[in-house]
């Protein structure tokens, strides 16, 4: 009974109310978020992973804006029969530099966290532009306009700057070069293509859109595909040494 | 203008502070739209310097046509309520209600006729996604639950809302917010976060008007005549604050350039995951969940004209929801590369939350306790109890998904959309439909509504809708997910993914009926109410109400 009275203190003083609600809902929150910004064990230690090239970087806002994520996961669950349709289940680590994540919550398409390499660079352009021309049952939307539509390169170092200012690890080298990088991923006889590769070692350099010119969105997109899941090499991945 | 001038009239240290705020506000915006860096931010700066014109202007022009004293606190020793701002969110709940289930009609149809995508940029599905989730949730939900808690609050403290200019500054700033985000998604803009996709400038304007709706209903509660603060106050302030926490929480954000709409989040990969589900599921729990069960305290009681059942059940319930609630988060990543602990904790959080969720369920049913004949003559009443009978099947459906076996089946399919419009329509739509059947007569000082026949065809019309809509997916889940882990006799998965897409074009044309269906409801709904605020009382057929047959 006098319990049931003590409770009258939240209920004649709002001030008192709020302070409850507040303790009451912190917990969880406090106690599911915090260890993982420091319990060493939630991202892997892997090889391979690296910040996403100028181009692919560009290839992932239109992915974004575009709101792929609505129908496309990127994140295989260690589930048998996920693994073997799209590969190796996804790591902490290769999400690590995913500003913001893109693991989705729908697979009205499928995963695309493993699509790297896995069809051709013309597949792409001609699903992109018109899905049922390749796949007749597919659902997804045409994006024509992506192929008329160059990136905008001027402002792709500030991008790679706000970038290292969340923690994404960009060196002073290759924001100083981002606009020259995403010119020369795109185009295989470009000068700087060397010098690109230096600065991102096995990231894929070809005209992605198959059209001469400046870069298209198409080309950004494409890139960014291709990409997908290819950095992290499983012949040498040590799962026991990962084990959460 | 009155004759008042014996009192020398002076503005308020609001109107004093905000015109020439909201000056300020429309040069800086105006300097915004010239030197924009892309089209999108030139258009949203735009926007934000006519409505800070609009706003200056509408606050000078409101004090030179005001009498030399602010309204009375009260009138003859009763409260002089303000009810103002709670018919605008009234109204324009009823708009946002249409257009959010309008865009979801066709988002659905899409679904099953993909070449109503037409390959434009802006009417594409991935675009109008974020317009039909916000739509429904903030502008729809949002308008209903600051119209309500505006209603409530001043009647269960028994006293005019804090504030002369706040309380339209909410309202009218939440539907600016609303604006901003939803063109926003038709121009590309959005950071892609499930139901937080504006970006930064809209977060921070959205962050100014939420703490102006914080310390409006704190100070109406705090300037309250009754002694004690009645319960449906205490979830519209554990929404109010919740929200603001998680918002501020998911949203941290670097933009590219302050002249541009793009940003980048802090948080990177699996934390960003954590943030933003255990954002995600409490705008579930805090949003659509605690805001929508004050309603469910205030209205239901006042329809069926019978105290809340029980008082100790409301103690128990509140606490132990929005301590529950707040982990259950990671069960929307179950088997993903969140840490096992934590998809462990979110699983046991779920399903212990499915007590407090039945508690006030029952408590919400009990009410109707020598009051159950009431569901044959009323229909308002009878859409309250079945908002309530929908939020306790989707309250046990969501724990039972929240199991990991069940949602390695279950996640990534049709069933998450299927469970999630059993809660958004049955309970959010039908508790809002009910109370705004309820405070439109109240608030334009009706004796009843229109017609309740009109109120009958809603439920009815929109009762189906939902079956149509949930049943479909339920299928078209399950099948989805057992089609995906399906194995022949030889040991090779059975079928392609796209043989999965292909099963599932009946059941996006079921699903799209019932969204039409429930479209429909909402319009009968639009005006019934239209009708009720402008036809003559002699024409209003159910002031005496309307019997139904016993079946």
């Amino acid at each position: 009974m006098s319990l049931w009275n003590r409770h009258k203190i939240f209920e004649k003083n709002s001030i008192i109310l709020i302070a409850g609600i507040l303790a009451v809902i912190a917990i969880g929150g406090l106690v599911e978020i915090t260890p993982l910004f420091y319990l060493k064990s939630t991202i892997e230690v892997v090889d391979g992973m690296r910040p996403y090239t100028p181009l692919e970087l560009t290839g992932r806002n239109v992915y974004v804006r575009e709101g792929c994520y609505l129908c496309h996961s990127q994140m295989i669950r260690s589930l048998r029969d996920e693994v073997e349709r799209y590969g190796h289940y996804s790591l902490a680590a290769e999400s690590m530099y995913d500003h913001p994540f893109q693991w989705g919550s729908k697979r009205t398409g499928p995963d695309l966290a493993r699509v790297g390499a896995k069809y051709s660079d013309e597949w792409h352009v001609r699903h992109l532009i018109d899905p049922r021309a390749i796949v007749p049952q597919s659902v997804m939307p045409g994006y024509p306009a992506l192929a008329a539509t160059e990136v905008n390169v001027d402002d792709i170092a500030a991008h790679l700057r706000t970038n290292r200012a969340v923690g994404v690890p960009y060196t002073d080298d290759q924001i100083a070069n981002a606009r020259a990088d995403l010119l020369a991923q795109a185009d295989p006889d470009n000068a700087g293509v060397d010098a690109f590769q230096k600065r991102y070692p096995k990231a894929v350099v070809r005209n992605f859109d198959g059209k001469s010119g400046n870069p298209t969105e198409l080309d950004a997109l494409i890139a960014y595909l291709q990409m997908l899941g290819t950095l992290v090499d499983f012949k040498l991945y040590d799962e026991k040494a990962n084990l959460r | 203008m009155t004759n008042a001038s014996a009192t020398s009239k002076s503005m308020t240290i609001g109107e004093g502070l905000l015109w020439p705020l909201f000056a300020v506000l429309a040069f800086v915006c105006l300097l915004g739209a010239a030197m924009a860096h892309d089209s999108a931010f030139a258009f949203h700066a735009s926007l934000g310097c006519v409505a800070s014109l609009a706003a200056a202007f509408t606050i000078l022009n409101r004090y030179y046509d005001r009498p030399a004293e602010l309204p009375p606190q009260e009138i003859n020793g009763r409260p002089n309520y303000n009810m103002g701002p709670v018919k605008f969110a009234s109204v324009a709940a009823v708009f946002w209600g249409i257009a959010g289930f309008t865009v979801g009609l066709i988002i659905a149809c899409q679904l099953a006729w993909p070449a109503l995508n037409f390959d434009l940029p802006w009417t594409t599905f991935g675009r109008l996604r974020p317009l039909h989730t916000s739509a429904v949730i903030f502008a729809f939900g949002g308008n209903v639950l600051i119209a309500s808690s505006f209603y409530v609050v001043q009647k269960t403290c028994r006293a005019r809302i804090a504030g002369d200019i706040a309380p339209w500054f909410v309202v009218l700033g939440y539907n600016f917010f609303i604006l901003v985000a939803g063109t926003g998604y038709l121009l590309g803009v959005t950071q892609s976060k499930e139901y937080a996709e504006p970006e930064w400038y809209a977060d921070l304007w959205l962050t100014i008007v939420w703490v102006t709706y914080l310390l409006v209903f704190l100070m109406t509660l705090i300037k309250r005549k009754e002694p004690h603060i009645f319960v449906a106050n205490w979830f519209y302030l554990a929404f109010i604050v919740t929200i603001a926490v998680l918002h501020l929480g998911n949203n941290p954000a670097l933009p590219v350039s302050l002249l541009g709409s793009k940003s980048y989040i802090a948080w990177s990969g699996v934390q960003d995951a954590m943030f933003q589900w255990w954002y995600g599921h409490n705008a579930v729990g805090f949003f659509l969940t605690a805001g929508f069960l004050a309603i469910m305290y205030y209205f239901i009681p006042k329809r069926a004209e019978r105290p809340v059942y029980s008082y100790r059940l409301s103690i128990i319930h509140f606490w132990a929801l929005i301590f529950l609630y707040i982990w259950a988060g990671p069960h929307h990543l179950h088997y993903t590369a969140l840490p096992d602990w934590a998809q462990t904790l979110g699983m046991t959080f779920s399903i212990m939350l499915w007590m407090p969720s039945w508690g006030g369920m029952i408590n919400g049913l009990m009410t109707l306790s020598g009051a159950w004949d009431k569901l044959r003559t009323d229909p308002v009443l009878r859409m309250l109890v079945v908002s309530v009978a929908f939020y306790g099947m989707a309250t046990f459906e969501g724990p039972m998904m929240s199991v990991k076996v069940v949602n390695s089946l279950s996640h990534y399919t049709d069933w998450t959309i299927g469970h999630v419009h059993s809660g958004a329509l049955g309970w959010v739509g039908f508790v809002s439909f009910g109370a705004l059947y309820c405070l439109v007569p109240w608030l334009w000082d009706r004796k009843g509504l229109y017609s309740l026949k009109l109120v009958n065809w809603h439920f009815w019309i929109s009762t189906i809708g939902i079956v149509l809509y949930i049943s479909a997916m339920w299928v078209s889940g399950i099948l989805q997910g057992l089609m995906w882990r399906a194995y022949t006799s030889l040991g090779f998965l059975e079928y392609s993914f796209i043989e999965s897409v292909e099963a599932m074009h009946p059941f996006y044309v079921i699903r799209a009926a019932g969204g039409a269906l429930f479209l429909i409801g909402a319009l009968i709904m639009a005006f019934n109410l239209w009708m009720t605020v402008n036809a003559s009382e002699a024409e209003t057929t159910s002031a005496a109400g309307l019997l139904q047959p016993a079946e």
